[in-house]
């Protein structure tokens, strides 16, 4: 019942979103104020993440491919094809769900408290339309391509590791990078990275713009946004893993 | 003016508002004054649209305020500025930005005619030289009279103020009533002030409604509230033995200068 009670709402605020701009240079102004929070603010964690995830792909695959059978190059494409597909849409993501959710929701849950929204309101403005559809569209362009540079690190990562540690040299590791490449797991990659971006961004807004109470419920709301959402990214992950690769 | 006629409001079982009727006039400061839990709140939330009422009706000169589409109540607000208790200030922005706020949205005014409204209504408030600085570097007083700024840079016809004097000492709190009662009358607003504190009743109070309970229990001025004999009232105003001795002596002086004439 509970859940039922969240959804509707959850598609009344969404739905409360499509409405005309009261003017549209405001909005453009929000929403590239979002982008430069979502995206520029989370690079520096992206980054940080990706080059040790490709790094310690690239060590474990080699601990576990020990026989002289399997050539070396095959390391490369089992990094490459695992943090396409999945690591780098789903890890990123789920980093993000803390990092930018709860963001969103504290900032939003701040606003509902200290009266900014009613303000907004009482000026005749569409909160949800003002507040919460550019973090939505913001995200839906920046997380993507955050994954993407994502990869990028994470595969690089993984090509200075494989020299450093002598697993397999640069040469070795750009071949095994380009065998059997598959431009699909591109569209795979990036599709899970929209939907993840999207529940991220309207979790978050929903539970922020919702909060009712005082400091501790914004915190409340705020932590439930992020379980909310990873929840969802995981099962999200495997309906699109399902609809995509099991054809 | 607002006309108010039969408002109800209830939330779930508990009925807040019981049947409200008033009259708030332009160019006067319409006080709503009682004790916490009566409604006030509840009261002013439905008269600007935060809440919608069970059943009744508020009428913004002849425009039904409750019967209104979505497009038309957008339009009318524009003509509604509200201070809020906590002043609503946007933390992300500064000073000059809060109050450009508006004019941002719903004008097409030039950066230059914009500023030069802004540093009007700053200097109307006695705010020069705070544009620059974020709502966190200034004080509760000034933070008010940002919130007065922002409410008015549009020009208003209805100035709402949810306890425009909470948090505030009494000589910025007389400050901010003085501030109020001067907009009020140099720009002819329907001002609504939503307060406990009995100096702003005794000083701007120009027409007063007293709820109680949820009900409307007594109107009238600054003037008659001193003489009313509603029991409920006196209670909500000379709560303290203080107010009530110097009630007393009021009285006492008032029957002794009848006497000498």
């Amino acid at each position: 019942m509970n859940f039922l009670s969240h959804l509707g709402k959850f598609v009344i605020t969404m739905r409360g979103m499509f409405t005309k701009p009261e003017n549209g240079k405001m909005y453009w102004k929000e929403f590239m104020h979002q982008c430069t929070d979502i995206g520029v603010g989370s690079a520096p964690i992206v980054l940080i993440i990706s080059l040790f995830l490709g790094a310690v792909m690239t060590v474990q695959t080699a601990y576990q491919l020990v026989t002289d059978l399997i050539p070396r190059t095959t390391i490369a494409v089992i990094v490459r094809d695992s943090l396409i597909l999945e690591l780098s849409p789903t890890i990123i993501s789920l980093v993000l769900a803390g990092v930018v959710g709860s963001k969103i929701a504290s900032e939003l849950g701040n606003m509902r408290i200290s009266e900014q929204i009613d303000a907004l309101e009482i000026m005749g403005i569409n909160t949800k339309s003002y507040l919460i559809s550019p973090k939505i569209i913001a995200a839906m362009l920046m997380v993507p391509c955050l994954v993407a540079l994502s990869i990028v690190v994470a595969l690089w990562g993984g090509r200075l590791t494989g020299e450093l540690a002598g697993i397999l040299d640069t040469a070795t590791y750009d071949r095994g990078l380009r065998e059997d490449f598959r431009p699909f797991n591109i569209v795979v990659s990036m599709s899970k990275a929209f939907t993840f971006a999207f529940v991220i961004s309207s979790v978050s807004s929903y539970f922020g713009y919702n909060v009712q109470g005082g400091a501790l419920e914004i915190g409340r709301n705020s932590t439930l946004a992020v379980v909310v959402s990873c929840i969802i990214i995981l099962l999200a992950d495997y309906v699109l893993t399902i609809l995509l690769l099991n054809a | 003016m607002i006309t108010v006629s039969n408002l109800k409001k209830s939330f779930g079982d508990k009925t807040v508002l019981h049947d409200i009727t008033n009259e708030f006039y332009p160019g006067k400061c319409n006080l709503i004054i009682g004790t916490s839990g009566s409604g006030k709140t509840v009261f002013l939330k439905c008269l600007v649209g935060l809440f919608e009422p069970d059943s009744g009706d508020i009428f913004y000169q002849d425009q039904s305020f409750t019967k209104m589409a979505e497009s038309e109540r957008k339009e009318l607000r524009q003509q509604i500025g509200m201070l809020f208790q906590g002043s609503a200030l946007f933390d992300s922005m500064t000073v000059e930005e809060n109050v450009k706020f508006p004019l941002d949205m719903f004008t097409r005014e030039t950066l230059s005619q914009k500023r030069k409204r802004v540093n009007e209504v700053l200097e109307r408030v006695n705010l020069k030289d705070s544009n620059k600085k974020f709502p966190s570097e200034i004080s509760g007083g000034m933070k008010k009279r940002v919130g007065i700024a922002r409410a008015i840079v549009l020009n208003p016809k209805y100035l709402f103020c949810d306890e425009p004097n909470s948090g505030l000492d009494p000589q910025t709190s007389m400050v901010i009533d003085k501030l109020i009662k001067d907009l009020t009358i140099e720009f002819n607003t329907t001002t609504i002030i939503n307060t406990h504190d009995m100096n702003s009743v005794m000083e701007i109070g120009d027409n007063i409604l007293y709820m109680y309970q949820g009900y409307k229990q007594w109107t009238g001025t600054n003037k008659d509230i001193i003489y009313s004999k509603d029991e409920k009232l006196n209670e909500f105003i000379f709560a303290s033995e203080f107010l009530q001795d110097a009630k007393q002596m009021r009285m006492i002086e008032m029957k002794e200068g009848q006497n000498n004439i």
